[in-house]
């Protein structure tokens, strides 16, 4: 076999640790190497060239290409190797990098671990064989999760290319988030105006099928062929007769006693309810927590009136099926809250403000309710606790967010836009009103974003001052906000009538569960982890699934869209041909000596393993053998490692080839 | 086991009340208190706006005094002894620089395994339920603002296992004992310590704030665990009356002499003579079977 070495300085990323001359020339010397060479940047054109050229002229066989971590450039070495004429599986990389000049910083100790990385992969690559990519047909479906504005235009943008969408949320109606704010920054345009069409065009797109009240209850499959367990929640009320006329919201008993999730417990709602006017599905859903008929078997007055007879109080929750090729989760964000926080979560409340149990502190969305036309207070700017007209108001930014001590070292990124926004509203109505904001930078980075609040100081003269606040109490109706003017180097005390915090934004809590069930990673605080956080941002590590919005990180309008149509944007890709290619690093049984003993089966994560029956020519069953799906099987190894009679071997990562690298690092 | 005491300078001198209060109470509950023998000051304020290895070293003294003498727990009612002797023991153990350090100056090797405890913990180690059954007299007729200051709750590595913001370890006791507390705002706020003798106007200034808002909030009495707090409140109000003539003034008790009210232990061994602000009439309305007014200057 003749073998050719490729020592990549990456720059200076390696180049300044190993000594990739030195490293290439030792290379030279190792048994089979006909070819060594380095270069500063192995992966841009002209270095791939070399390996090309090296190929040819000199009849490779296999490549060691010593770089960065096989997870970035990997691809790119097969690729440029295929291209050559050579199989793209008699490649193997060294990671130099990584493994070797970023976590090193002597040069003679860092070049001698490089040689040995580097003959490692020497030995190895002699055991390797030429592998064929398998291929796999593509279910063009795409299931969104969650239905907000990211939802929303993921499932529009990639419905509207032709391809089927399954939008799924959990709550009653579709909107999320944005149906809930008043007007949107920087631009004060009504938001539900602007949110409310595109909420239509979903329920009436041909190509979407809309699954509201319901949740992803299991993931099968991979990339091109997922099956998806829906779990439709129990409306106890039949869509298809349900004509949305209302009158059963209004008839029912219990009007003032559940709280409104949409007006964020500003007011209540009866126990049969739409979230909003504006709902779509505009069909309604019984809270069967607080419904009379539930707690107690009597009422029935939503069945009495209903001319569709569309109360169903029997109604299950069903499971449903879905082929999907893609996933986009959009599952949103939560507001952080301040009240005391159990033991174990990696929160903590806020003492210093009263743990919540001050009416009149409230939060962002709560405020968005109040500034609302279509909120508790029909837009008139009252507060919780006697409705009556703020004509103090504070605001806090950052509470929760960039606070380690809080359990929160983020920034929210959308509070300073938000925050100016409520206090521009607040002014806008109450003419005679002060309005304070507390603050400790202002990040207003975005397109019209600073102008925004410069007006809000500079045209609606709300007072910014630098600085926390130490502590919120309430003595004789008023909150008494003390803190800190940072520039003015004073201690400030405010008497408001109505504290806005701008509490951080933080996962939902039930985003870690999703994220296992989907297999995708997660960071501590249950944001869904990208694949790359700058060249892959809306890709995770397990192919097809995608991410769109704040489920990923805080985020606002424009670029929860944003991110949402290029989360649609990677599944149409998925979608531009009828055959995907998959590794073919897969495990493989040896039926010879399999004994059927199926211990794989039972330690494979992704249920790849079958039994197979062997049989004679006259259909007498010879023995059982276990048997590899490839579609399924993700090359874990886990198999690989459990059976008993070495009858198992993982393609690609066979025991020779490891044995190989084990012994060349026996011989140092 | 033995339960070494550390008193601190104040038991001698503006807090002899808490010392004789204390003593008295413990004596009731059965726990023998061992004067730690040859302590030296904790270096309080002063050592550590001076020298950090004095601060650290200055309470490591009594440590290391502890431990040769056989204690494992060791209970410094005031609130800064615990907080500095604690904060020694804290940075002893994080920084193996500082502790050679102290060792060179201590000439010994310093151990851990000491337990310093402050007064509110000890009242939980001996139990609530013990001290609801010592009780003897009602003490539910008078309200209580339990005042934390500083250095029980913060800072939050060294102090009492309690919400820092808004603690509650206090009342419970106060509550175990039969007595009345109060929800007020004040209980965690600063009364200007040790800014006492150099800027008296200041110790004033925050002093009436916190005994303003415990009174607008309904207290009869406010409680303390720290002898500082105890100058700064009860004493300074001498000088409040003077600057602010409609004030009115409220006792303060340490949380020892209250629980020693609750016990049955008789007045004159509490040492209420101590007090600035007599809490005559406050001991009259606690046991008067109509009320009694409450506030008025010695």
């Amino acid at each position: 076999m003749k073998i050719g070495v490729f020592v990549c300085h990456c720059g200076e990323n390696i180049g300044r640790t190993v000594d990739c001359p030195s490293v290439s020339k030792a290379c030279a010397s190792f048994p089979g190497v006909v070819y060594s060479e380095d270069y500063k940047y192995m992966c841009s054109d002209p270095g791939q060239n070399m390996i090309k050229q090296a190929i040819r002229e000199k009849g490779l066989d296999a490549v060691v290409v010593g770089s960065c971590s096989p997870h970035m450039h990997e691809r790119t070495f097969r690729k440029a190797c295929e291209s050559a004429g050579i199989n793209p599986y008699m490649v193997e990389i060294a990671n130099l990098r990584e493994h070797c000049s970023w976590i090193h910083d002597d040069i003679p100790q860092a070049t001698k671990k490089a040689i040995d990385l580097m003959r490692f992969a020497v030995e190895r690559v002699k055991f390797n064989t030429p592998l064929q990519t398998i291929k796999v047909p593509v279910t063009k479906r795409t299931l969104v999760i969650g239905g907000g504005i990211s939802g929303i235009q993921a499932a529009l943008d990639v419905a509207n290319a032709g391809f089927e969408v399954v939008l799924v949320e959990k709550e009653p109606s579709i909107g999320g988030h944005m149906s809930q704010l008043s007007e949107t920054f920087p631009t004060l345009d009504c938001s539900q105006c602007i949110l409310t069409p595109r909420m239509v065009e979903v329920y009436q797109h041909p190509k979407i099928k809309l699954l509201s009240y319901s949740e992803v209850e299991n993931v099968e499959g991979f990339i091109g062929n997922f099956k998806v367990t829906i779990r439709r929640k129990a409306k106890s009320v039949k869509e298809d007769l349900c004509t949305g006329c209302g009158l059963c919201a209004e008839k029912c008993p219990i009007k003032k006693k559940a709280f409104s999730e949409f007006d964020e417990g500003l007011s209540n709602r009866p126990a049969i309810y739409v979230p909003f006017p504006q709902a779509v599905p505009n069909v309604p859903v019984i809270d069967r927590s607080v419904c009379t008929y539930f707690k107690t078997g009597k009422c029935e007055m939503c069945k009495k009136v209903c001319g569709r007879e569309a109360i169903d109080f029997a109604q299950q929750d069903t499971f449903i099926t879905e082929d999907v090729g893609s996933i986009i989760v959009a599952t949103g964000y939560k507001l952080y809250t301040i009240d005391k926080k159990p033991e174990t979560s990696i929160y903590k409340g806020y003492g210093e403000y009263g743990y919540g149990k001050y009416k009149d502190v409230i939060n962002g969305l709560q405020f968005e309710r109040i500034a609302s036309a279509s909120g508790p207070t029909s837009g008139e700017m009252l507060r919780p606790s006697d409705k009556k007209e703020p004509k103090k108001i504070v605001f806090i930014q950052c509470v929760g967010s960039r606070d380690e001590s809080k359990g929160i070292s983020y920034c929210s990124k959308i509070c300073c836009m938000y925050t100016a926004k409520h206090a521009m509203l607040y002014k806008h109505k109450v003419h005679d009103g002060e309005a304070y904001v507390f603050y400790m930078d202002i990040r207003a980075g975005g397109k019209n974003y600073d102008e925004f609040v410069r007006r809000a100081i500079e045209e609606d003269h709300v007072n910014y001052i630098r600085g926390r606040v130490s502590k919120i109490t309430e003595e004789d109706g008023k909150l008494i906000v003390k803190g800190e003017d940072t520039i003015a180097g004073l201690q400030v005390t405010i008497e408001a009538d109505l504290v806005v915090l701008a509490t951080a934004m933080v996962a939902q809590p039930e985003a870690s569960k999703l994220a296992q069930t989907l297999g995708v990673s997660y960071d501590k605080y249950g944001y869904f982890q990208e694949v790359h956080p700058k060249l892959r941002p809306v890709e995770t590590a397990t192919g097809g699934i995608f991410l769109a919005g704040a489920c990923h990180s805080p985020r606002d309008i424009p670029e929860c869209v944003a991110m949402a149509s290029a989360a649609a944007a990677k599944s149409l890709v998925l979608f531009g041909s009828d055959m995907l290619e998959r590794e073919p690093i897969v495990a493989k049984v040896d039926e010879s000596t399999c004994a059927g003993c199926m211990y794989c089966q039972k330690v494979c994560a992704y249920n790849a393993i079958e039994k197979k029956e062997i049989r004679d020519r006259q259909g007498k069953l010879i023995k059982v053998v276990a048997y590899v799906n490839s579609g399924l099987c993700q090359g874990c190894g886990t198999c690989n490692a459990t059976c008993p009679s070495k009858s198992v071997e993982l393609i690609g990562f066979k025991d020779d080839q490891i044995f190989a690298q084990i012994n060349a690092f026996a011989e140092v | 086991m033995k339960l070494g005491y550390y008193p601190g300078c104040s038991s001698a001198g503006t807090a002899k009340e808490f010392d004789t209060s204390l003593k008295e109470v413990f004596s009731a509950l059965q726990v023998d208190l061992e004067e730690l023998k040859d302590w030296s000051c904790c270096g309080a304020t002063s050592a550590h706006v001076t020298s950090h290895l004095l601060s650290v070293a200055l309470p490591a003294r009594n440590l290391l005094l502890a431990k040769n003498q056989g204690f494992e727990e060791l209970l410094a009612p005031c609130a800064a002894c615990y907080s500095r002797l604690v904060s020694s023991q804290r940075e002893m153990k994080l920084d193996e620089s500082v502790r050679m350090k102290v060792e060179d100056l201590l000439e010994e090797k310093v151990s851990n395994g000491l337990e310093v405890i402050n007064l509110i913990q000890i009242f939980n180690k001996i139990g609530l339920d013990k001290i609801k059954e010592k009780k003897q007299a009602d003490i539910s007729k008078i309200k209580v603002a339990c005042y934390y200051g500083c250095l029980l709750v913060r800072p939050v590595e060294v102090a009492l296992a309690d919400d820092m913001e808004s603690p509650d370890s206090m009342e419970a006791i106060v509550r175990a004992a039969g007595g009345k507390t109060i929800d007020w705002n004040f209980k965690t706020e600063c009364c200007g310590a040790a800014h006492s003798i150099a800027h008296t106007n200041i110790v004033e200034k925050l002093s009436k704030g916190i005994i303003d808002n415990a009174e607008k909030h309904g207290a009869d009495v406010i409680v303390v665990a720290c002898p500082m707090c105890h100058s700064n409140l009860d004493m300074r109000q001498l000088n409040i009356v003077k600057d602010f003539k409609d004030h009115k003034t409220i006792p303060v008790l340490y949380l020892s002499q209250l629980i020693g009210l609750a016990m049955g232990i008789d007045d004159k061994k509490l040492g209420f003579e101590a007090h600035y602000i007599n809490p005559k009439p406050l001991l009259e309305k606690m046991r008067a079977a109509t009320e009694v007014k409450v506030g008025s200057a010695v």
